[in-house]
């Protein structure tokens, strides 16, 4: 793999995770390290953005009035096919244990991950 | 050894004009004077943390308005389980002989100190700032992400939930100073808005401003003294993505732990001070401890099993759930009231059973830090 992974977090349309050469464990929130190992020799990687609803639910009262105007919108807890863990905002009518996609919603001048009934 | 020596705790809910020390003032006056002790018997301060005063030093800020010096203070943090991670860290310290008596307080005016806007961004902060608040996440959307797979794998149901809020509304109904007492049903909770399905209004706490205090001492310094008999911690996350499991959390080993240090078992337990910001964190306590079978803190509190006069009274003033909720001192509520009802001074809810043994715990963030606390009545 070439390159640095598309990341939503730092505005470009895709989701990665970090993985430890050493070790195999692979995990969600960037750090440089490996937080089982402890090694340095870990990499960005591209999601396959495919994976299961683990938990979800609707935010009806937003946190801030940008947030308010989109109201209501699902958050659910999505476990990547990766075996990663990751939050996303979810399309209507999603239960726990439904095969996603994810997709990247426009916002501002970046994207924000939200998970998809995969047909 | 330690000892729980004096209480004290405002009125929770709505108070112009009411600023974090004053509020603190008012507990820490209250708990002094419960224990028979002056301000020159203090040589000890353990605070929380204000959201409405963000400070560097808030100990040493509110020793000096209220006219302390001691030679022990400073702060603890670690969200709603600062209350009860601040009377574990004085009951070891005095058990270490860096202080004969530490007050310990907290008070915020959170509901009329700042926005609802306000709080609740502030309170989101405890997401994860990169991964997890960028998405308009909050709080009860955290809790209603729990209380989503809880329920799908234990069977739990938005009913069960409802029962708890309804037995913290019937405590607080009875009890001066609460911030919630309009009597609620089942039915209402379940008619309440939604804020994060499956969690309705009824099923969060209030925003409130109040105050609490106690003082933990080396010596039973009068009659009413109660004896921190065991504690213990788990801190198994901070942010809901990393949480190792959404069924099984810190309360599980944390309470164990604490039982074991206490040299008594769940069943022994004869009053329950359990955190309850939402009724899902009640549910999920009252069951990982062991007060209730997986799935069965609904049922159990709709049979009477939570009530005053029941098995195991629990959060008898009403909670954080309708005493209200301050920050830090929310949960220092639980104890305080715990306290009244262990040394028979409740007055009119003074419970029938006359427990001898209290279980306290507390959860702070996402389900993320957990502090357990045995306290014993010896006399
Ligand atoms: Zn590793």
């Amino acid at each position: 793999m070439s390159g640095t992974p598309a990341d939503w977090t730092l505005g470009q349309p895709g989701l990665a995770y970090e993985a430890c050469i050493a070790c195999g464990r692979n995990w969600y929130f960037q750090r440089g390290f490996c937080p089982r190992c402890g090694s340095t020799s870990v990499e960005m990687r591209a999601s396959g953005c495919q994976g299961t609803v683990h938990a979800i639910t609707t935010v009806a009262r937003a946190p801030s009035p940008e947030w308010q105007a989109r109201a209501p919108y699902g958050i659910a807890l999505i476990d990547l096919d990766e075996g990663v863990r990751v939050m996303t905002h979810a399309e209507p009518d999603m239960a726990i244990g439904d095969a996603v996609n994810i997709i990247f919603s426009p916002m501002g001048s970046g994207f924000f991950p939200v998970a998809q009934q995969r047909s | 050894m330690a000892w729980i020596t004096g209480v004290g705790v405002t009125p929770y809910g709505r108070h112009e004009g009411s600023s974090t020390v004053s509020l603190m003032s008012e507990a820490a006056t209250a708990a002094l004077a419960d224990a028979g002790l002056e301000r020159r018997d203090i040589d000890g301060l353990v605070c929380g943390y204000s959201t409405t005063l963000p400070h560097l030093m808030l100990s040493t800020l509110f020793a000096e308005h209220f006219g302390i010096v001691p030679s022990y203070a400073h702060g603890v943090q670690v969200g709603g389980a600062s209350g009860l991670a601040m009377a574990m860290l004085s009951h070891l310290v005095v058990e270490g002989g860096a202080a004969r008596n530490i007050l310990v307080v907290a008070g915020e005016n959170r509901l009329t100190g700042q926005s609802r806007d306000m709080t609740m961004q502030t309170l989101a902060q405890a997401g994860q700032h990169r991964y997890e608040v960028p998405l308009g996440a909050t709080i009860p959307s955290y809790y209603a992400l729990i209380a989503s797979r809880y329920m799908h794998e234990i069977g739990l149901r938005s009913e069960d939930l409802a029962e708890l809020a309804v037995q913290m509304r019937r405590n607080a109904v009875r009890t001066p100073g609460a911030h919630l007492r309009d009597p609620i049903t089942r039915d209402d909770v379940l008619a309440s808005k939604p804020i994060a399905p499956p969690l309705r209004f009824m099923d969060c706490c209030p925003i409130s401003d109040g105050g609490a205090a106690f003082v933990i001492s080396k010596d039973p310094v009068n009659a009413h003294s109660l004896r921190i008999r065991g504690c213990s911690q788990a801190h198994t996350h901070q942010h809901l993505t990393e949480a190792p499991s959404l069924v099984e959390f810190g309360a599980g080993p944390s309470s164990s732990r604490a039982f074991a240090n206490a040299g008594v078992g769940v069943a022994d337990i004869g009053y329950a001070a359990i955190y309850d910001s939402f009724t899902i964190t009640l549910a999920i306590l009252l069951e990982e401890i062991g007060f209730s079978a997986r799935g069965a803190s609904g049922r159990d509190a709709a049979a009477g099993r939570y009530a005053p006069d029941g098995a195991l009274p629990l959060n008898t003033h009403g909670g954080l759930l309708s005493y209200g909720h301050c920050g830090v001192g929310g949960a220092l509520a639980h104890v305080v009231e715990m306290h009244r009802q262990l040394t028979r001074r409740a007055g009119d809810r003074q419970i029938p059973s006359e427990p001898a043994l209290a279980l306290l715990h507390g959860d702070g963030g996402i389900m993320s830090s957990h502090v357990s606390m045995v306290v014993e009545r010896t006399q």
